[in-house]
């Protein structure tokens, strides 16, 4: 097993279902959100944006806005003061190889919805209304967005992008053994456009301190990466700023680069010298980033037993015209199954639309949706049941990575209890054979992975005589629990409640942690945090020897301890002291600790980590009116430990709703004419509701990982990973109709 | 949004007179989508009209049916005791639309004014000849999955987007309004208009009419009607398709049949002739195919809606099925029937 928080042996708050602790503050109003900052001198700036996708504005002409009452200024290319001059300067921790856009910059129109003016007023409606008075003169060109004409200019990445793995080489001859296989399946996979979407739209708040000093409110995903961004765009001494974010109203990923809104805002305050706040509209949510569409072949060459011979996966993804974004696609292909002959492509190619970015899984989502569509229809081919033929092709080691086993794989489990708790043995594999009503009835199942990481990250841990501790670090809360799970780490590690712990994150003031993303958040934070509490212990500790009388003299620190707000001698319980007592009795008014947490390199070299699912999906499908229900989902995941029960069912659930968005609704509708997503609103473009989610049983399987000290794998993306070729593949069990084109809508169940 | 000036009228006379003083006036009541259109600076009144305290919010018993006051909220009428027994149709139709916050708010009134979501209407950023007359058509050729496949023209292919009007159509409502040339009635089919060259006009108000009052007639269908709605998620999304299916029966022998149909075109989609063609005919899916097919025979689709051709055809015949069997779509349980 993995050790205990608790240096009792026995953790009290890890490992169990907690509600999360800023529950309250999120239900009572009392969290604030980063378009919710205010001050006395606080200018309203309301984006306009660009009407067309390609060419350049001939005139602006923003004299009708700025007669408007209350206007300030109203920011354009042509007034906009000056920022810093290289592209290295404008490249964020996550930014993809290229030239990052700069928002008003010159006359150049990139994308449809690019920001092209800043109004800025006294409130918002004037500023609103004065953006609407804007008049701008476009010289047009015509745009490309339609990803199967880029498709002739699609390139593999010259420089690839920091922490996105290339395809690794080719192995044996894939497409000589796809030749000579008695089973040959090549099919062409495509997923839509998605954009994010989270509840709270992107927004900044900079407050204008004087001095050349600013407080700034950034809805992003990681306040590091707004602040290094700002200090070398702007020239600004990372020390005269300061970057908080203390909720996030959901990110999914289009939080972790900083948006434009956030440049903006920073342009105006830093020129009028004035706060200044900018929120995006929901339209203007289509003007940033999003998971890019990809057209993606598989081959898989198999014997007529169903072991893989050949397995070929080539990928175009779509990137912006300015930038190469990247993403794992193919990859996942060769690390999930075992075959001797692979080929793995991943190409993009340029698109007139903003930057594609990370999404919950990116890559993964698109990649994983192909392969284990691709998978049950070798299973159809090969007359296996789907769990059987992923049985038979099973690997212990990442053939992507010199073969290397994988720390952890409880992937059987999770085929084994998923299958049970879903009654799997029940399913009739034909098609068509199963039915209620007027409803057919399928049953499919998938795999999910996802590469469990971890990042350099720094916590500090003050523990003050009240016996109160504070922890924290600069990473943000997504909504994903962090906050509760940091507090419950700290809690146990010092023997404390979680009322005595304050967990503070998203501040730059506090120490330097990455972005919360790719899922490692969990394994980083929480082992920094640990870490920071357990030198915090230690330092009472010695302080509590030096105590007059103390009951700890000549007690070596390993025999000690750390339990409801004591420091006791192991098995002698009398032998104790409280931890507030002693930082009363040695007049220290707190002790503080500062811990570094980074990937275990030894642990690395010999294996790889990632975390692994099997999701089981019952569909009920309306054939002769196209409609698709999900009416059951299990989703059974190995990823380590658990910290918090509750949290990480919420992690698994969120991530299957939106694998059964990115399956049946999710579809960012291009009008490739004028190269303009079209449905950019809630109301038309769908994410599922309460009335389209049924059943979703998550099954956490046992599983013990060495690759941190916690054991944990993280659990943010990997709920999502392989769900849509689940509910795919239900839709394959239930109708005949194999559909391979996400996502499935009536038009498509019809056709 | 554009700056406006804002009056609140007491009487339906004040209300009209206080329109009619101030060109670009617009009435607002629950404000579900005027305010949305206005954000948008699809809209932009020079006068807001508040009639939220004329006294029009009352269902009255009237002339052997009921008459519904214009500023009766969506979710007053859905669930209205007299409309839930005697009016199923109309109250599962409104309950099919909109989210039950929009219900609360939306009146009777202008869930028959509001306008269509095309995307292309919402979006200043193209032309749009109903949003300003003469720019052109971007719909067309384009993102067309929700817009119509009848009664279109070369200016417009916009959809009227109610659930609520399928329903009254079917039932052959009457719209009363006033206006500054008096008090007058449209029947409902009459008062929503197909886009012909003139696309910015929804409907056949007069410049300063307003809505007051909706009729629903005495004969009402009992149980066997149905509000068959499919779209692409199961709440909060527009009709890719609904039905409306109203019939009177003779042991298995179709008397009366209505059918109206929403998400296919300007108004809410009638066709007379398959109606006539299923009197006196066995309630049988034959039937009603035959009808549906009378029906379908006229669409004209967009590249990107050609599918709604087959799926309305075959939501016309479940529609009429539910509806003879006399096993309206549940508005809860979402499976169909």
């Amino acid at each position: 097993m993995t050790q205990t928080f608790s240096s009792t042996g026995r953790d009290t708050f890890v490992g169990s279902a907690r509600s999360r602790v800023d529950g309250p503050a999120k239900v009572t109003g009392l969290a604030k959100y980063a378009g919710e900052f205010a001050a006395p001198d606080l200018l309203h700036g309301y984006v306009v944006s660009s009407g067309i996708a390609k060419g350049r504005i001939r005139t602006i002409d923003t004299g009708k806005a700025e007669a408007v009452p209350g206007v300030v200024k109203v920011l354009t290319h042509e007034n906009r003061t000056r920022t810093a001059w290289l592209d290295y300067n404008y490249q964020d921790q996550v930014a993809p190889p290229g030239s990052p856009f700069r928002a008003l910059y010159d006359d150049k129109i990139h994308y449809s919805g690019q920001p092209i003016a800043l109004v800025l007023a006294e409130d918002f409606e004037t500023a609103r209304h004065a953006a609407a008075l804007v008049a701008v003169d476009y010289e047009v060109e015509e745009p490309l967005t339609d990803l199967e004409a880029a498709n002739a200019f699609a390139y593999e990445p010259p420089m690839r992008r920091n922490g996105i793995k290339p395809p690794p080489k080719p192995w044996g001859d894939a497409d000589a053994a796809f030749d000579a296989s008695a089973i040959q399946l090549k099919q062409e996979y495509r997923l839509a456009t998605e954009h994010h979407n989270p509840m709270e739209p992107h927004a900044s708040t900079v407050i204008f301190e004087g001095d050349g000093k600013y407080t700034v409110y950034d809805k992003v995903q990681g306040v590091s990466n707004s602040h290094a961004y700002l200090a070398k765009v702007f020239g600004i001494a990372k020390d005269d700023l300061r970057v908080l974010n203390p909720y996030l109203g959901g990110g999914f990923g289009s939080g972790l680069r900083p948006q434009y809104q956030l440049f903006l805002a920073m342009l105006a305050a830093r020129d009028l010298e004035r706060s200044v706040r900018v929120v995006l509209t929901r339209d203007q949510m289509w003007s940033i980033t999003y998971r890019p569409e990809a057209l993606q072949t598989i081959s898989l060459g198999a014997e007529r037993d169903g072991t893989l011979l050949a397995l070929r996966h080539d990928a175009v993804g779509a990137t912006s015209t300015f930038e190469d974004y990247q993403e794992v696609v193919v990859n996942w292909s060769g690390v999930m199954y075992r075959c001797d002959n692979v080929l793995l492509t991943y190409k993009i190619a340029k698109l007139d639309t903003y930057t594609p970015g990370d999404m919950r899984a990116p890559g993964a989502v698109t990649g994983v949706f192909a392969i284990e569509t691709a998978m049950d229809e070798l299973a159809y081919a090969s007359g296996l049941d789907p769990i059987q033929l992923r049985l038979k092709n099973f690997t212990e080691a990442d053939a992507t990575a010199e073969n290397k086993p994988f720390g952890s794989k409880a992937l059987k489990s999770c085929f084994s209890e998923g299958a049970a708790r879903f009654g799997w043995d029940r399913r009739n594999p034909e098609p068509r054979s199963m039915r209620e009503g007027r409803e057919l009835v399928g049953w499919g199942m998938a795999s999910g992975v996802w590469e469990s990481m971890m990042m350099q990250t720094s916590a500090r841990a003050i523990l003050t005589p009240d016996g109160k501790l504070e922890v924290g670090n600069s990473t943000g809360d997504i909504g994903t629990g962090t906050y509760t799970i940091l507090t419950q780490i700290a809690a146990d590690t010092l023997g404390l409640t979680m009322e005595d712990v304050t967990t503070k994150l998203g501040d730059t003031a506090l120490p330097e942690a990455p972005v919360a993303g790719g899922s490692w958040t969990a394994a980083s934070s929480g082992t920094a945090v640990m870490k920071a509490c357990r030198d915090v212990g230690e330092q009472v500790f010695k302080l509590a020897r030096q105590m007059e009388d103390s009951p700890l003299a000549n007690v070596d620190f390993e025999r000690v301890a750390f339990a409801d707000g004591c420091i006791a001698v192991a098995g002698d319980p009398a032998r104790s002291v409280a931890l507030v007592d002693v930082l009363r009795a040695s007049g220290v008014d707190k002790v503080e600790a500062t811990a570094n947490a980074a990937p275990d390199k030894d642990f690395n070299a010999k294996y790889e980590a990632y975390t692994h699912s099997a999701i089981f999906v019952e569909v009920k499908v309306d054939e002769e009116l196209g409609q698709v229900r999900v009416t059951r989902v299990v989703s059974a995941i190995a990823a380590g430990k658990v910290l918090n029960p509750k949290t990480a069912r919420s992690q698994i659930l969120g991530g299957v709703v939106m694998g059964i968005g990115s399956a049946l609704e999710e579809e960012s509708m291009m009008d490739d004419r004028i190269g303009r997503f079209m449905n950019h609103n809630l109301g038309e473009y769908h994410v599922p509701v309460n009335a389209d989610i049924h059943d979703i049983d998550v099954i956490f399987v046992d599983e013990e990982d060495k690759a941190n000290p916690l054991g944990v794998k993280g659990l943010g993306e990997i709920g999502i990973v392989g769900t849509a070729a689940a509910v795919a593949n239900a839709v394959f069990h239930a109708t005949g109709k194999r559909i391979r084109n996400l996502p499935i809508t009536v038009d498509k169940i019809l056709g | 949004m554009n700056r406006f000036d804002y009056v609140r009228a007491d009487t339906v006379a004040e209300a009209v007179q206080a329109f009619a003083a101030a060109p670009g006036a617009r009435f607002i009541a629950g404000g579900t989508n005027l305010i949305d259109l206005m954000k948008y600076d699809v809209e932009r009144p020079g006068r807001l009209v508040d009639i939220t305290r004329l006294p029009l919010g009352e269902i009255v018993e009237h002339d052997g049916g009921l008459r519904l006051g214009a500023l009766a909220t969506n979710a007053t009428v859905a669930y209205d005791a007299r409309v839930r027994a005697r009016y199923p149709l109309l109250s599962n139709a409104i309950l099919a639309g909109a989210s039950a916050q929009l219900r609360n708010a939306a009146s009777t009134g202008g869930n028959l004014l509001q306008r269509t979501r095309c995307y292309y209407f919402y979006d200043t950023s193209t032309p749009c000849n109903k949003r300003q007359p003469g720019s052109g058509c971007q719909a067309i050729g384009g993102v067309t999955r929700i817009h119509a496949i009848f009664g279109t023209s070369p200016s417009c292919i916009a959809t009227h987007p109610s659930d609520m009007c399928v329903a009254l159509a079917a039932l052959e409502a009457v719209v009363q309004v006033s206006g500054p040339d008096g008090d007058r009635a449209i029947p409902f089919s009459e008062f929503h208009r197909l886009p012909g060259d003139a696309p910015e006009q929804d409907t056949t108000l007069k410049p300063g009419e307003i809505v007051v009052a909706v009729d629903l007639p005495e004969r009402d269908f009992g149980q066997h009607v149905t509000y068959l709605k499919l779209r692409d998620r199961l709440s909060y999304a527009f009709a890719l398709v609904s039905v409306a299916a109203a019939l009177e029966l003779d042991g298995d022998t179709v008397r009366t049949a209505r059918l109206a149909l929403g998400g296919v075109a300007h108004k809410p989609w009638r066709n007379r002739e398959a109606e006539a063609l299923l009197q006196d005919k066995p309630a049988t899916r034959e039937s009603f195919q035959a009808a549906a097919d009378l029906i379908v025979a006229e669409a004209q689709p967009q590249a990107g809606n050609a599918f709604k051709v087959e799926l309305a055809r075959r939501a016309i015949v479940r529609g009429l099925e539910q509806a003879a069997a006399g096993t309206p779509q549940s508005i809860t349980d979402k499976r169909i029937q």
